[in-house]
């Protein structure tokens, strides 16, 4: 008797437990989203979408740095996705044991692991210096460069996932290993991959560390992949620590619209990810 | 067994001379000497371990897959020894398919499943793609099920018609020889009957080898039964002779249930 009545009071202590450390992290998450709801709507208008960062004291949008964001993110995934599925087929598919794959594998968790601002430095000493001046293109290289180790990563996994009796059973129909692996090892994993992709495409539309070395900003409206271009992340960091009550409400929307946007991701992701799941 | 087939002359379809296969150093199959008859099912019993699935992996050369797996001696199927360095594994998998013991339909379509092996070695007009669809579908007793879902995933047929859907793309290929590796063990009583009576159908025009753990399952569907233990052969010929007097006190232990 004294035996059960121990178990239960330990077993309401862990879960009280548990549950006070879940409300602890939930209450901070959901103050954050609280008050970038509340200060980024307040300063929400359609002319953010329409008009260019202003000078202090005049009326402006953030126009600009949207497309600019958008333009690096898209360029740093268009170059960073096929990189990154060929080497994450090479590592499930080719190199599970060998030496090269193994080098690879350990390097790419260190590059997953690496802090941001060392990417926009790294981009910054080789061709932002070289180049004599900060670009669009750079950012979008430093982006890219993020992009990579996750999507490896996860492409890997998803790959390896894949049961060996499904490619034991297309080599048995003598297929050759590469239409195995596009035919039938990828298109199992196809929504893994996604998701991967998603994830990352997520992690770098907030990365400010890696911009403010490469891309800086740009007050204007320009598209010039060659010129320093304006995106969100710098111009909120920029705006927010200005003294200027404007422009700080202008970084509110800024955060808001980043928030939303990567919340409608990661929400995409998982409905993409649950599909899957369902379909198995 | 049909009378005329018992007077016909037995072609050898795969002969097996002294082969040996290793798992690493392990020795897995111990100087196997066997042949397996044209147009005859041939069934592979015996305790689990005793080499019965590497046996049938060995002849499509699956194990090429893995590193550190090999084999040795002789294993010639339509006159080659395929074991040889210079084999086309893609040719020789063309004309040795096989179906597994879990259902992998492959995540396409059902027609693509089936059209996938062959346009490996085919071309095709569409037309005669379709008609070779409906061909394997209608040998593996599926084609009445899923012929107005062609465009349906193959992964979402039940299990039964799941391995039928996988004889079916082994059938597709036309190949000489189909090896089933216990393929009716993940499936329930009515759809093994199925597969069963297809297996009877399909002798006709292809070689079969069987294993499975299932012994009235091998007295019901072969014509030879090869009784394997610990790597070896310890005992092959007609099943009915096998099943009835075997001339091996290990093999009469095994089918009495005295072991394994």
């Amino acid at each position: 008797m004294n035996l059960v009545v121990k178990r239960k009071a330990i077993n309401f202590l862990a879960l009280s437990l548990s549950l006070a450390a879940m409300a602890f992290g939930l209450f901070w998450l959901i103050w954050i989203l609280w008050m970038v709801f509340e200060q980024g709507v307040s300063s929400l208008a359609l002319t953010l979408f329409t008009q260019d960062t202003p000078a202090p004291g005049s009326a402006g949008g953030l126009r600009n740095a949207i497309a600019g964001s958008a333009i690096m993110v898209g360029l740093a995934m268009f170059i960073a996705t096929p990189i990154a599925i060929l080497a994450g087929i090479y590592l499930a598919e080719y190199g599970r044991t060998t030496l090269l794959g193994k080098v690879t594998r350990f390097v790419n968790d260190i590059l997953l692991s690496a802090p941001s601002i060392v990417i926009g430095l790294f981009v910054y000493a080789v061709y932002v210096a070289q180049m004599g001046k900060f670009s669009g293109f750079a950012g979008a290289l430093a982006l890219a460069l993020l992009v990579i180790p996750v999507v490896v990563r996860t492409t890997e996994d998803m790959l390896v996932l894949v049961p060996n009796s499904l490619r034991e059973a297309a080599f048995a129909l003598g297929a050759p290993k590469w239409k195995v692996i596009m035919m039938v090892t990828l298109r199992a994993a196809k929504t893994g991959v996604v998701t991967g992709i998603l994830l990352a495409l997520a992690r770098i539309s907030g990365e400010t560390a890696p911009l403010l070395f490469t891309a800086l900003s740009n007050q204007f409206w320009s598209l010039d992949l060659n010129e320093p271009m304006a995106n969100l992340p710098v111009t909120i960091y920029k705006f927010a620590m200005s003294p200027f009550a404007d422009w700080q409400g202008l970084a509110w929307a800024g955060v808001f619209i980043i928030t939303l946007a990567v919340l409608i991701l990661n929400i995409l992701a998982r409905v993409v990810f649950r599909r899957a799941a369902a379909q198995h | 067994m049909p009378v005329e087939k018992a007077q016909e002359a037995l072609i050898p379809q795969i002969s097996m001379k002294n082969l040996n296969f290793y798992y690493g150093k392990a020795l897995a199959l111990k100087n196997i000497n066997l042949d397996i008859y044209k147009g005859h099912v041939t069934a592979f019993i015996g305790p689990s371990g005793c080499g019965k699935s590497t046996l049938l992996r060995t002849i499509n050369r699956m194990y090429d897959l893995y590193p550190g797996q090999h084999a040795e001696g002789q294993l010639i199927v339509d006159g080659k020894n395929i074991l040889d360095k210079g084999v086309d594994t893609i040719e020789l998998r063309a004309k040795v398919g096989m179906v597994f013991q879990k259902p992998t339909p492959f995540p396409m379509s059902i027609y693509d499943n089936i059209a996938f092996g062959v346009r490996m070695h085919e071309k095709l007009s569409r037309n005669q793609m379709d008609d070779r669809v409906e061909w394997a579908l209608t040998k593996a007793a599926l084609w009445t099920e899923v012929k107005d879902k062609l465009n349906a995933p193959g992964t979402g047929l039940s299990g039964g018609q799941q391995q039928r859907l996988c004889i079916a793309r082994g059938v597709a290929v036309k190949p000489q020889v189909l090896l089933l590796d216990e393929p009716t063990s993940a499936l329930d009583p009515i759809s093994t009957m199925r597969i069963e009576e297809l297996i009877h159908e399909l002798k006709r025009d292809f070689t079969i080898a069987i294993v499975t753990h299932n012994m009235q399952q091998a007295a019901r569907v072969s014509d030879f039964t090869a009784y394997m233990y610990l790597g070896e052969m310890v005992e092959f010929g007609k099943t009915d002779e096998i099943f009835i007097k075997p001339k091996d006190k290990r093999t009469e232990d095994y089918i009495t249930g005295r072991m394994g």
